[in-house]
Formats: C-alpha cells, structure tokens, sequence
C-alpha cells in the first residue's frame, strides 16, 4: 500500500490546537468560570448583611491557601476575558481581521492579563 | 393577508429566533463591564483586608454602592447571556436545553436579587 503516508484530516485528539483556537475557548472558558464565580462573590456580599461573624468567617475562608488559589483563578480569567472581550468588540465593529493581525491581538491579551493579574496581586 | 413586506415578515424568524438582541444586549453589557469591572477589580483589592466596619463604611458610601450594584446587575446580565449561548450550543437535546436553559435563568436571577438585597442592607441597613 503507498497510499498511507496520504495526509488524514485532523482529528481533534491529535490535532494541535493553533493559538486562535486555544484563545477562542479559553474566552468562553473564563467566561463559564466566572459565571460560576458569582456564588462566591454573592457568599462574600451576604456575608456581610448577615453581620461581622459571618464577615469574618467569609474574610477568613476566602483568605485561607485554597481561597486565594481560587481568587487567583478568578482574577486571573477576569482579566483575560476582558482583555479578550475588548479584542471582540474591535472584531466587531470590524478591525483586526487578518490572521497576522489576529495573532498579534492574541498574544497582547495574553500579556496585558498576565500582567494585570501579576499587578493586582502584588498590590492587594 | 399582512401589509408587512416579505423581508417584514421574515425579519427574527432565523435560528435566533429573535434577531440580533441577544446580540446587542451582549455587546452592550460588555462596554459597560469594561469601566465597572476595572473599577470593582481596584476596589476589591483596597478592601483584601478590610475588616467588617471598613466593609460597611465603603458600602455607606452611595457612589461605591451604586456602582456595586451596577456591576452586580450588569454581570448577572451578561453572565447569563454568555451561559445561554454555551447551553444552546452544547446541549443538543431539546427537552433537557430547554429545562437547563430555565434552572439557569432562575438561579440568575435569584444571584442578582440575593446580591442587591445584601448590598442594600448593608448600604442602609442598621
């Protein structure tokens, strides 16, 4: 048989995912994520109507090694989506559209969250 | 017999179903959500280690619980447009779309009220 080595279509267990791709789900990714994340930011704020006790309890929680593992992630998808978000509404009025261009924008957002994550952690 | 053009009447009849406010609604939301989640971002981190008075104090304050509102509102909103879209997307099947498209329009709702009120009483409360 020569006709082996014919080129297979992708499929998606061997297939490397391209920057874009990867950017383009990690978008909806954080997204999902922080949808999620509203139940702890809605437990902080009601702990707070429900008095000091409950506050400091909230405070200490979300201050242990696992809740700043999770305010970290949460931080960090913030910022990404909406760096990303930003990069979708240029796509949407129209600018940004060649790959070279798309590249270009990509690996800014990914930059600017790093650094806006790195920052916001070193200041609080 | 309608008076509507043809294009009159096939205006939102496409998979949507509702034309391009879903869209819009996303788009909107998300300008909005640039200013507040940079301002919510710097205020979270200014209160890390705010203890309960300082809490309620910055709460007092009607511009910092107007905006906390505002993003409050405005997240939930986008937050369950965003998810629409993902359970439409992934679940296919149309019984089991349709009940966790309610479950999670429900819980989004119940988030934004359980927020406000926790807000509010902080902000006014005794």
């Amino acid at each position: 048989m020569t006709t082996r080595n014919r080129p297979l279509s992708p499929h998606i267990q061997i297939y490397k995912m391209p920057l874009l791709a990867i950017l383009s789900i990690c978008h909806r990714a954080t997204g999902v994520a922080l949808a999620l994340g509203t139940v702890v930011l809605a437990y902080w704020l009601a702990s707070a109507a429900y008095g000091p006790v409950a506050y400091g309890h909230a405070q200490a929680v979300l201050g242990s090694a696992l809740g700043k593992l999770v305010l970290f992630g949460w931080t960090a998808a913030l910022f990404y989506h909406l760096c990303n978000g930003i990069r979708h509404l240029f796509w949407d009025v129209g600018h940004g559209y060649d790959i070279a261009a798309a590249y270009k924008s990509g690996r800014i957002v990914v930059a600017s969250a790093a650094v806006l994550t790195l920052l916001a952690w070193i200041i609080a | 017999m309608s008076l509507k053009s043809a294009l009159g009447r096939a205006h939102g009849l496409g998979s949507a179903k509702e034309g391009a406010g879903h869209f819009w609604a996303q788009r909107v939301t998300a300008i909005a959500l640039i200013p507040l989640s940079l301002w919510f971002a710097v205020s979270v981190i200014g209160l890390s280690h705010a203890d309960y008075a300082a809490f309620k104090g910055w709460v007092g304050k009607p511009g910092n619980a107007s905006l906390l509102l505002l993003t409050i509102l405005t997240v939930m909103y986008h937050a369950q447009l965003g998810l629409q879209v993902v359970i439409e997307d992934y679940v296919s099947c149309e019984a089991k779309k349709f009940a966790s498209l309610i479950a999670m329009k429900l819980v989004a709702a119940f988030l934004a009220v359980f927020m406000t009120v926790s807000i509010l009483k902080v902000a006014v409360g005794v």
